[in-house]
């Protein structure tokens, strides 16, 4: 019971970020606190690749002269190095159109973007009628 | 030079449309951007041409990135699978560069023209790519740099309407999350099989059978796809991203992406777990992937019913189609998954087609075109209503255009393995999407109340683009040997890995 918990609790932190991050995303309004939760979710999926890469007692990769030396694999940290990228750009995007949504609509909660929609389809329905 | 190219033709698909696009953002002169952004793909067309040369006798080419051999390094396989989405791709590509002058020009600040040329060649750089890779890792990198520029191509449309920003923030949101689930998928599977290359994985994923990790994995990977896919209930972001878009972008991303979505889809349920029998013997495909494509069918062809923006309507339509296809993968027969292909081809044809002429009937007034304010547009525009009556047709399935040979061999692949049912269903999702074709037609051509006479003429710059997308819908409805050949071949070669 304790080593299911405490003996494998890396993951246990990726399920909880994961989760923590989804639920931010899908249940806040406002549009940066989503970027924010999308981060979040993406940090907790490099943390699930660089858990698997460690091996326990492992150095760090580097050719030594000891062929016995027990290493952790390089591949997922190598990859998460790409994902890292990818998810640098994908928040630079979302805060760039958060701040041109901002601009437009002088709001960035999403209620608030639905309604002043709403309000200018009105508008424009009743000047279409004139 | 020539035997060169001809060795690198995999990654010269994916480089030119790249390297195309540094250049082109750094121009000045909009319309030389434009010729180069058609140049690329031009040149990226030729490439295709080549390499279709090429797989039509080796069937399979391996290409090593930096020569170095998989599973370790990156592979790029085209085989008679991918060279179907890679065409239509690189076809559609060109004809939308071909189209798109005009309505940048208008539709965009003149500052920003060259810089969305280039954000446009980096999307068809990244399809392409998606298409090529046989890497699970190096596909979610494609899978990003094609949604990433997509997106801000779609946010670009907020020079005519700021609910673009908006559609292009919810598209980046769950483009990202889907992206994110499909990379937790492909850790699991390298967790357990330690690879990444796609027929090694295939290789190794039976041996282990009923892993919970691989199941996982798969459930994870399928969804993250099938959010990018828009496959029904995953399909929000699609309507408002297609419609809001720049004129252009519509036409490209209808048309090219969420077919490549779909064939990755194909991909990862026939190529890389079509070995493992424990996830066959779920029938998953069946049971999940066949009710999902009957309430696409559906809640897509009643959503466009309801529409009066005739963008929106299009993009509707478009989920409908998208269950069409998927229908035919979740048969998971040969027959089933070639008429997936076909519909693939064709549905890129038609939405293409619907595309680019309901956007140059609003070329001159940049306002939406509502079903309501088109009224006797067609009359004052003839050539381009006739292309438009064509893919509409088209579309619904009438005899002598693509959409009835896909309809066909649909059809003919429900009835043989479901029985009457499903050809049914599918006979009374067509006739319901006649009525908005209907609805579309009528409100064109035979209302004549149109009491603003707003300047309309025609677009004599777009005949080409248009007029070729409509002679191909024609052309393939009469003489469809070469799609339904090619479907098949790549239906069976995809079938013949499942165990």
């Amino acid at each position: 019971m304790i080593d299911q918990i405490f003996g494998v609790w890396n993951y246990w932190i990726v399920f909880i970020l994961m989760m923590i991050g989804l639920y931010i995303v899908i249940s806040k309004k406002s549009l940066l606190k989503k970027i924010v939760g999308l981060a979040i979710f993406q940090t907790s999926v490099f943390l699930l690749y660089i858990t698997f890469g460690k091996i326990a007692g492992g150095t760090a990769p580097i050719l030594t002269d000891n062929v016995n030396e027990i290493y952790s694999n390089p591949l997922p940290h190598v990859l998460i190095l790409t994902a890292i990228v990818v998810g640098v750009a994908t928040t630079a995007l979302g805060l760039a159109l958060t701040v041109r949504i901002n601009k437009a609509y002088g709001t960035i909660n999403e209620d608030e973007i639905s309604a002043s929609d709403l309000v200018e389809y009105h508008e424009k329905y009743l000047e279409d009628k004139n | 030079m020539m035997s060169f190219i001809i060795k690198n033709l995999p990654i010269l698909i994916v480089i030119t449309p790249l390297m195309f696009s540094l250049i082109v953002a750094v121009l000045n002169n909009n319309r030389l951007a434009w010729a180069l952004s058609t140049f690329a793909t031009f040149l990226t067309m030729i490439f295709t041409i080549l390499l279709c040369f090429e797989v039509s006798y080796k069937s399979n080419i391996s290409y090593y990135l930096g020569n170095w051999p998989p599973p370790l390094g990156i592979e790029y396989v085209i085989d008679t699978i991918s060279i179907i989405p890679i065409m239509i791709v690189s076809v559609i590509g060109l004809i939308a560069t071909l189209f798109a002058h005009n309505f940048f020009t208008l539709e965009i600040d003149e500052k920003l023209v060259s810089k969305t040329y280039s954000l446009w060649l980096l999307t068809i750089a990244g399809l392409i790519g998606l298409i090529t890779t046989a890497d699970a890792f190096n596909l979610f990198v494609f899978l990003e740099i094609s949604s990433l520029s997509a997106v801000a191509l779609v946010a670009l449309g907020s020079k005519v309407d700021r609910k673009a920003l908006v559609a292009g923030y919810n598209y980046l949101i769950l483009g990202a999350v889907g992206a994110t689930f499909y990379v937790i998928g492909v850790g699991l599977l390298y967790g357990v099989t330690g690879t990444l290359n796609m027929g090694d994985l295939a290789q190794k994923i039976p041996a282990l059978g009923l892993n919970k990790s691989v199941i996982v994995a798969f459930a994870f990977m399928m969804l993250g796809i099938m959010v990018k896919a828009a496959v029904f209930p995953l399909h929000i972001w699609l309507p408002n991203a297609y419609a809001y878009a720049p004129s252009p972008v519509s036409v490209l991303l209808a048309a090219t992406a969420t077919k490549v979505s779909i064939y990755i889809l194909v991909r990862i349920s026939y190529t890389i777990f079509g070995s493992s029998y424990e996830i066959y013997s779920f029938e998953s495909l069946r049971y999940i992937l066949l009710y999902l494509a009957i309430l696409a069918m559906f809640a897509g062809t009643i959503m466009a019913i309801f529409e009066k923006d005739v963008k929106k309507l299009l993009a509707h339509s478009s989920i409908a189609q998208i269950g069409y296809i998927i229908l035919g993968i979740s048969l998971a027969t040969s027959s089933g998954i070639a008429s997936s292909f076909i519909h693939l081809i064709n549905h890129a044809l038609i939405k293409a087609g619907l595309f680019m002429s309901v956007v140059a009937m609003g070329y001159y007034t940049l306002k939406r075109i509502d079903v309501n304010t088109i009224a006797g547009i067609g009359r004052r525009l003839p050539i381009t209503f006739f292309a438009f009556v064509i893919c509409a047709l088209s579309l619904a399935g009438l005899p002598l255009t693509v959409g009835f040979i896909s309809k066909l061999y649909l059809i003919k692949a429900a009835y043989m393995s479901e029985g009457i049912w499903l050809p049914f269903l599918i006979l009374v999702s067509s006739a319901l999407s006649l009525i908005y074709i209907w609805k579309l037609i009528e409100g064109l051509w035979y209302n004549q109340k149109n009491s603003k006479p707003e300047k309309i003429k025609e677009l004599p710059e777009i005949y080409i683009p248009l007029l070729f997308i409509t002679f191909l819908n024609i052309y393939f409805g009469i003489d469809a040997g070469l799609i339904i050949d090619n479907s098949f071949i790549a239906s069976d070669a995809l079938i013949s890995g499942i165990k």
